[in-house]
């Protein structure tokens, strides 16, 4: 009986550790700002009025909030930020997906190799690659002086401090995050489930939409969570290859903090922000839900 | 049916080569129309490549395969009169039974009540009709290795392929389904190639069996004729057990040959027109029941007699098995059905016996 009882008090420790952690680390961080988000912004320590003032009566605002909706400079970021967010995804996806196919495909000896390759650029710090994309991409970069160089264009074209220089960035970015749950998924996957589609008449193609595409559905949504997410909030890639115009959400939110040092404005794009990503979040973890009730 | 057809399917010189490695050597092989054939052999010996050539997964290097008077050497599996049954038996996870089944004729675009009703027939040909709606996972191994079966047959096949079809399945199931696939295949009179690696199953599924070895044809032929005839050492000792004695032939007669065997520490007789000469080395091999068991000396003259003791013996209920060292120290298999219920053992380890068989149950092997 005490055996049990201890085992019990052990379960509910190791459950406890985690869900103090995200209490303290994330939830409390997050009412936090919450909070911040509901106040008005004084020029004072700290930047934003107390949520309860001196007779001790709450005192919370809107007015951010409303100024997120009213004023367009909002809207149109966290629309580009969206669209910026979901093309890299889809270059990730069609790029990751033949990566990863092949990987999981390879000679188990060129294997460790290859996934290697995909996790190498880890090892350098992620702000030194960003700059080397502006080496490359620059007007006298790599890439404009080869074009000149093959003769397809006489001018430098202006690749650098644009939209596409941030979609290649994001893109490069996150790449790995996509290849690797994909990896994981098809890596699992019977190669003869292929061969029996083919044998049955599916052509090459119907057998990928039949058989290895909605195997590979778990590996997908995964992974294009895992880019999208970040890449929605990405700061240091738009920043540094991203010209003064192609203003996204990260750098609205850093500018509303440090250089407007508008808190409680800053909090209110996060929750914002926050808001947006739920919804994928809730709708992955439904679909995974599913799944597992599906395999019991 | 009409009058069978012996070359329905036509390999003429087939080869397969993975760089320097020839899984399959130039193989000409006819099967005939609703036969059951097996190829039987270890692993690595070319037997799964040669399926897969046959399924169009695998290009011949060289050599082509006709299937009813249709070169199909090089038409993509999809478009190939063949269907395979997979050893992983690859049933596609996603899907519940009923769509496994019907995949294939909807990949056909086969008219919707049509298919509804033809996967009811196979449904029930593979008595699956409770676990239709089921997913593949809560599927027992004999019923996945039903879905698969009834995957492969919908589209009626003018061949069925099956890769080691048993070897996923417990002993009893093995047995049990063994009967059942002869009895599908009856039934519908569809060609069945079976690759496979066990001796027994193909003994026991097959109209004919082809050992292969080290990408090559050793011997095809009936089960009966593979077992008693055996045309080479490896097949000899490949398909059940069997004494091998080596000697040179020192005498030809108009049907027996005399082969000294100093394995066997006696003149071994042998029946048959063998393309020997004298001074030749052969090996003289005999099955373990055929050869008898005696306290005694045998009393038939013609008889091949040997001298030896009792080294070990196994009691199998229905038979007994021993080991019988002769005076050369050469240790043989004896097997004999326990006829009479008895207690006691008639011979017991240590005990001096005769071993003895006829002349014509002796196979000449040469090298």
């Amino acid at each position: 009986m005490a055996a049990v009882k201890q085992r019990d008090w052990w379960e509910r420790v190791t459950i406890a550790v985690p869900y103090l952690w995200l209490l303290v680390f994330f939830l409390l961080p997050f009412a936090i700002i919450l909070k911040i988000s509901l106040a008005d912004p004084v020029i004072a320590q700290p930047p934003f009025t107390p949520t309860f003032d001196e007779q001790g009566s709450l005192s919370i605002t809107a007015d951010n909030f409303l100024f997120l909706l009213t004023d367009k400079l909002y809207a149109v970021t966290y629309l580009k930020s969206i669209v910026m967010a979901t093309a890299a995804t889809i270059l990730c996806l069609a790029l990751g997906f033949p990566m990863a196919f092949g990987i999981a495909r390879s000679a188990p000896s060129t294997r460790g190799v290859l996934l290697l390759l995909i996790i190498l650029p880890f090892w350098i710090s992620f702000l030194l690659r960003v700059y080397a994309w502006m080496g490359l991409l620059n007007n006298y970069g790599v890439i404009n002086n080869m074009l000149i160089w093959l003769g397809v264009i006489d001018q430098p074209v202006r690749l650098l401090y644009t939209d596409f220089a941030i979609f290649i960035g994001l893109t490069y970015s996150y790449l790995p995050f996509m290849v690797l749950p994909l990896y994981a998924t098809l890596e699992r996957m019977d190669i003869d489930l292929i061969e029996a589609a083919q044998d049955l008449g599916a052509s090459r193609t119907e057998a990928f939409w039949d058989v290895t595409w909605p195997l590979a559905r778990a590996g997908v949504i995964a992974g294009c969570l895992l880019v999208f997410i970040p890449a929605m909030g990405e700061y240091v890639v738009p920043y540094l290859l991203g010209g003064p115009e192609s203003l996204l959400i990260g750098r609205v939110l850093f500018d509303e903090f440090f250089v407007n040092r508008d808190w409680p404005l800053a909090s209110a794009v996060t929750i914002m922000l926050l808001l947006l990503l739920v919804a994928p979040i809730v709708f992955m973890q439904r679909n995974q839900a599913r799944e597992i009730d599906a395999q019991q | 049916m009409s009058e069978k057809q012996k070359d329905f399917i036509r390999i003429r010189g087939v080869s397969k080569l993975f760089g320097d490695f020839v899984a399959v050597d130039n193989v000409n092989l006819d099967i005939g129309r609703g036969e059951l054939f097996s190829i039987l052999g270890g692993s690595g010996c070319g037997k799964s490549t040669l399926l897969r050539i046959m399924a169009g997964f695998e290009t011949p290097t060289a050599g082509t395969i006709e299937i009813d008077g249709v070169d199909i050497t090089h038409l993509p599996p999809y478009e190939r009169p063949v269907n395979m049954m997979f050893q992983s038996y690859a049933i596609f996870p996603h899907m519940t039974v009923e769509d496994n089944i019907a995949y294939g004729l909807r990949k056909d675009r086969v008219a919707r009540p049509e298919v509804t009703a033809r996967v009811d027939d196979v449904i029930n040909l593979v008595k699956l009709g409770e676990f239709r709606k089921r997913k593949p996972e809560q599927l027992s191994g004999g019923q996945r290795q039903r879905v698969a079966l009834a995957r492969a047959l919908i589209k009626r096949p003018k061949v069925l392929l099956l890769d080691e079809p048993l070897a996923a399945l417990d002993k009893k199931l093995r047995e049990h389904t063994q009967f059942e696939l002869m009895a599908i295949q009856d039934q519908l009179g569809v060609t069945f190639i079976v690759v496979t690696h066990d001796q027994e199953e193909a003994m026991t599924l097959s109209s004919r069996i082809a050992v292969m070895e080290k990408g090559c044809f050793l011997q095809v032929g009936e089960p009966k004729e593979i077992y008693e005839y055996p045309t080479s050492r490896f097949v000899a000792d490949f398909i059940g057990t069997i004494n091998m004695f080596e000697g040179t032939v020192t005498q030809l007669g108009d049907e027996t040959i005399i082969v000294n065997s100093a394995e066997a520490g006696t003149n071994l007789h042998a029946l048959g027109d063998h393309a020997v000469e004298v001074g030749q080395h052969v090996c003289i091999a005999v099955r373990p029941e055929k050869i008898f068991i005696s306290r005694d000396e045998p009393e038939n003259a013609d008889d091949i007699k040997v001298r030896g003791v009792v080294d070990d013996l196994g009691y199998f209920g229905n038979l007994s098995l021993y080991r019988v060292r002769l005076s050369s120290g050469k240790v043989i298999q004896v097997s004999s059905q326990n006829r009479q219920r008895s207690a006691k053992r008639f011979v017991e380890w240590e005990d001096e016996i005769w071993v003895s068989w006829r002349p014509r149950s002796a196979v000449v092997l040469r090298d």
